[in-house]
């Protein structure tokens, strides 16, 4: 009895292990029976296989819910709302095709906004790539002591730490009739009275571009300055050694080795600014005279003051589509970097 | 061959054992997550338990009362109704605005909603609100003592608790530092006095927010000063700006003030928060504001003296003055599934005794005609309203219009196209009347 107290976990936990490699042996190997006598057991082998066929789309299962249930489904619901009229409004609505695409083009206001929406994207993309770059050679640079790189590097990061409300809200302060930037420019003599940067005609764009710079350039420091930092120092000493001046390896080695990181920002970007809403609907709310009015704006104002949701819902497709175009560039550039 | 018996038995035993555990796992995790998602979705804004309800009450009132007012109101009603528990949902009044607009094209309103004039038509067409006609039949309550309802095709759809007028603000030191007698009660006064006020350094005579982000300036500091004079904006229920004179003489005289450098600058994008920071800072020397945000002022300024006026009306109007006023008004969601009990805490705030307390807390003036402010320890800013309160009619007639706040949009993108030299003021008036008769087809 004793004896076989103490010898009864030897065994139990040997066939643990041999169970345990039964089951990486018959995962790996696709293998249904560890067992070679059971292995011809139809019922065992048949559900085995199924289970083990399940497992992946199991997993896969709780996202693919939530990104269809939080992502497709709504999609889907907007592109259907675009062909009807008098959506959410309207018990039945009825099927209008095109016509409220047809109506978005010929108002006016809508191609107003695209274009505004294409001034904000290229400028602000363009700034942040210029900026970026810019900033993150700086951080690079050995020319500046450790210290000093890493209290600039705080400093350049912290707009990317502000929510848009608060970048909003410091904008609007700074860019006031009374605020910091116009004493500075006054005590400058650059101007001769407060300017009201947000809502004079000739510097609202201007002034939501300037904002939204600032808010964005961190990110494409950082991630350049990472890709940087990925660059064999060994490249830069032979092209130094080879003659090439700095702006010479500048362009022929350094940015050929951030090109992928460059393209993968760049449309990242894109995607992120063409949506911007929050920024520009709390300066200037597309406003004054419609001057800063882009499509994220131009779809809120159908959808929540108009209560034209088929309008809006229009709107939103033609974004949509833009955004779909931007992401398929943006994943063959990715596939090919990956290559 | 003895070793190996254990597993081959366990084996044959439990055939799926291997590929099953996994799965199982992995369809009980999805089992949950879909358990957790469904729920969610079914629940509603109320809830009951043990026989207790629980209402939402989503308003902007909390945060512009003093700090804890609306709770101890909410409790002396959860005291008396036991079974009912109203759980405050307090917004900003921009936020809250365009929440219930989602909420209700999405039907998730909360059960209790405050509600400002202005949202009214678009939320009855989207169905989000119940009819308290009904409900107060229901309750046997005859409605006699309520000063106002706001009905849409015969359906009461909001109850006004607290009624705020929009008088002159004016701001004692800057006047005087202006050489500005007192405030002033006829345009030309104002006009006057704003052309005295903007010759100080850093400080303007008016301020006027046209900003597009929410669009009330053009019923609040543009058409106040038509209902002053005794002007309307609607013929028959339908816009009437074109050949209107009083509606002309208003944007002109508008107009005349900001052309006169009088106005502080950057209008085209200020807010109503904007307006007030203005006058609490002593940027500008005069606004038309809400009572509402007396109490706001002067937290954020103990130290600014600064007086309420009625609205200067055209040089020799006699008649009675039409006020500029505002809500805080009150419905129930059409999807609340305890209606009854909302109307019922509804009843408790419009009764003469809360009502009072909450339009004294409110610095307005109460929704039930019967009750009465409590005047006794009230400020004198406070006193001089009701006073212009009970010498004029509450007047505003984007209350109850459709896409009410597009139509301010509307006006504020025209006026300024107006005020940027774009276009005449006949021209704005047209565009305005033709962009504004889509919403009443």
């Amino acid at each position: 009895m004793m004896h076989r107290v103490e010898a009864a976990p030897t065994p139990r936990v040997d066939g643990e292990r041999r169970r345990s490699e039964g089951r990486m042996r018959s995962a790996d190997q696709g293998d249904p029976a560890p067992d070679g006598g059971h292995r011809g057991a139809p019922g065992r082998s048949g559900s085995g296989r199924l289970g083990r066929a399940a497992v992946p789309y199991a997993f896969a299962a709780p996202g693919t819910i939530v990104i269809t249930g939080l992502m497709v489904v709504p999609v889907l619901i907007v592109i259907g709302y675009s062909l009807f009229d008098n959506v959410i409004t309207e018990p039945s609505p009825t099927f209008t095709g095109l016509a409220n695409f047809a109506h978005l083009f010929s108002s006016g206001d809508f191609p107003r906004a695209l274009a505004n929406t294409a001034i904000f994207t290229v400028a602000s993309v363009l700034s942040h790539l210029v900026i970026g770059v810019g900033f993150a050679m700086m951080l690079n640079s050995k020319l500046l002591p450790s210290w000093l790189t890493a209290v600039f590097r705080v400093l350049f990061i912290l707009p990317w730490l502000f929510t848009a409300a608060v970048v909003a809200v410091v904008w609007r302060l700074m860019l006031d009739p009374h605020g910091v930037i116009n004493f500075v420019l006054q005590q400058l003599h650059l101007i001769s009275s407060e300017v009201p940067w947000f809502s004079t005609p000739t510097t609202a764009m201007a002034s939501i571009v300037v904002m939204n710079i600032w808010a964005g350039y961190p990110f494409f420091m950082i991630s350049l300055l990472a890709g940087l930092q990925g660059i064999p120092d060994s490249l830069v000493e032979a092209a130094r050694m080879d003659g090439a001046t700095g702006v010479r390896t500048f362009f022929n080695v350094v940015v050929p080795q951030l090109r992928p990181i460059l393209i993968s920002m760049s449309m990242l970007d894109i995607l992120w600014t063409s949506q911007q809403f929050a920024l520009i609907w709390l300066t200037t709310g597309g406003g004054p005279l419609n001057l800063t009015e882009v499509v994220s704006t131009f779809t809120y104002k159908a959808a929540f003051s108009d209560y034209e949701f088929s309008q809006a819902s229009a709107a939103a497709v033609v974004l949509i589509a833009f955004s779909l175009i931007i992401a398929v560039v943006y994943l063959r550039a990715q596939r090919r970097a990956d290559a | 061959m003895s070793s190996d018996a254990p597993f081959t038995d366990t084996a044959m035993r439990h055939p799926g054992s291997v590929g099953w555990r996994p799965l199982r796992k992995a369809l009980a995790t999805v089992a949950w997550l879909l358990a957790v998602v469904l729920v969610a979705a079914c629940s509603g804004t109320s809830g009951s338990a043990g026989g207790k309800v629980t209402l939402e009450f989503a308003q902007w009132w909390a945060p512009e009362m003093p700090k804890g007012s609306l709770q101890k109101i909410v409790d002396s009603f959860e005291k008396q109704n036991p079974n009912i528990r109203i759980k405050l949902i307090s917004q900003p009044f921009s936020t809250l605005q365009q929440q219930t607009t989602s909420n209700a094209a999405t039907g998730t309103l909360s059960d209790i909603v405050g509600l400002d004039g202005a949202w009214v038509n678009d939320l009855h067409k989207l169905n989000a609100l119940a009819s308290l006609t009904d409900l107060m039949k229901d309750a046997g309550y005859s409605g006699d003592d309520l000063a106002s309802q706001v009905k849409v095709d015969g359906v009461t759809s909001m109850i006004p608790v607290v009624n705020f007028t929009y008088p002159l603000f004016t701001n004692d030191a800057i006047l005087k530092k202006a050489g500005v007698a007192h405030p002033p009660k006829t345009r030309t006064e104002f006009v006057a006095a704003a052309k005295k006020i903007s010759k100080l350094n850093g400080v303007k005579g008016w301020v006027l927010p046209l900003g597009t982000t929410n669009p009330n300036g053009a019923q609040n500091d543009v058409m106040s000063w038509l209902w002053a004079s005794g002007g309307q904006m609607l013929k028959d229920g339908k816009p009437n700006l074109v050949n209107n004179p009083g509606v002309t003489d208003t944007v002109d005289f508008v107009k005349s003030v900001y052309d006169a450098d009088a106005v502080s600058k950057g209008a085209f994008t200020l807010q109503e928060t904007d307006k007030m920071n203005q006058f609490t800072n002593g940027q500008v020397g005069m606004m038309i504001d809400s009572l509402a945000h007396i109490t706001t002022i002067e937290q954020s300024n103990p130290k600014l003296k600064f007086h309420v006026s009625a609205l200067p009306t055209t040089d020799g109007f006699t008649q009675k003055s039409g006020l500029d006023y505002a809500s805080w008004g009150i419905g129930v969601s059409e999807k609340s599934k305890h209606k009854a009990e909302a109307w019922k805490f509804i009843q408790y705030l419009m009764n003469t005794k809360i009502n009072s307390r909450l339009a004294t807390l409110a610095n307005g003036f109460p929704g039930n005609s019967a009750a009465a402010p409590d005047l006794s320890k009230a400020s004198a800013e406070y006193k001089q309203a009701f006073a212009i309160y009970r010498a004029g009619r509450p007047e505003n007639e984007f209350v109850g219009l459709p896409k009410s706040n597009q139509l301010m949009r509307d006006f504020d993108e025209e006026f300024q196209k107006t005020l940027s030299g774009k276009q005449t003021v006949q021209a704005m008036l047209q565009n305005t009347q033709n962009s504004w008769g889509t919403a009443f087809k």
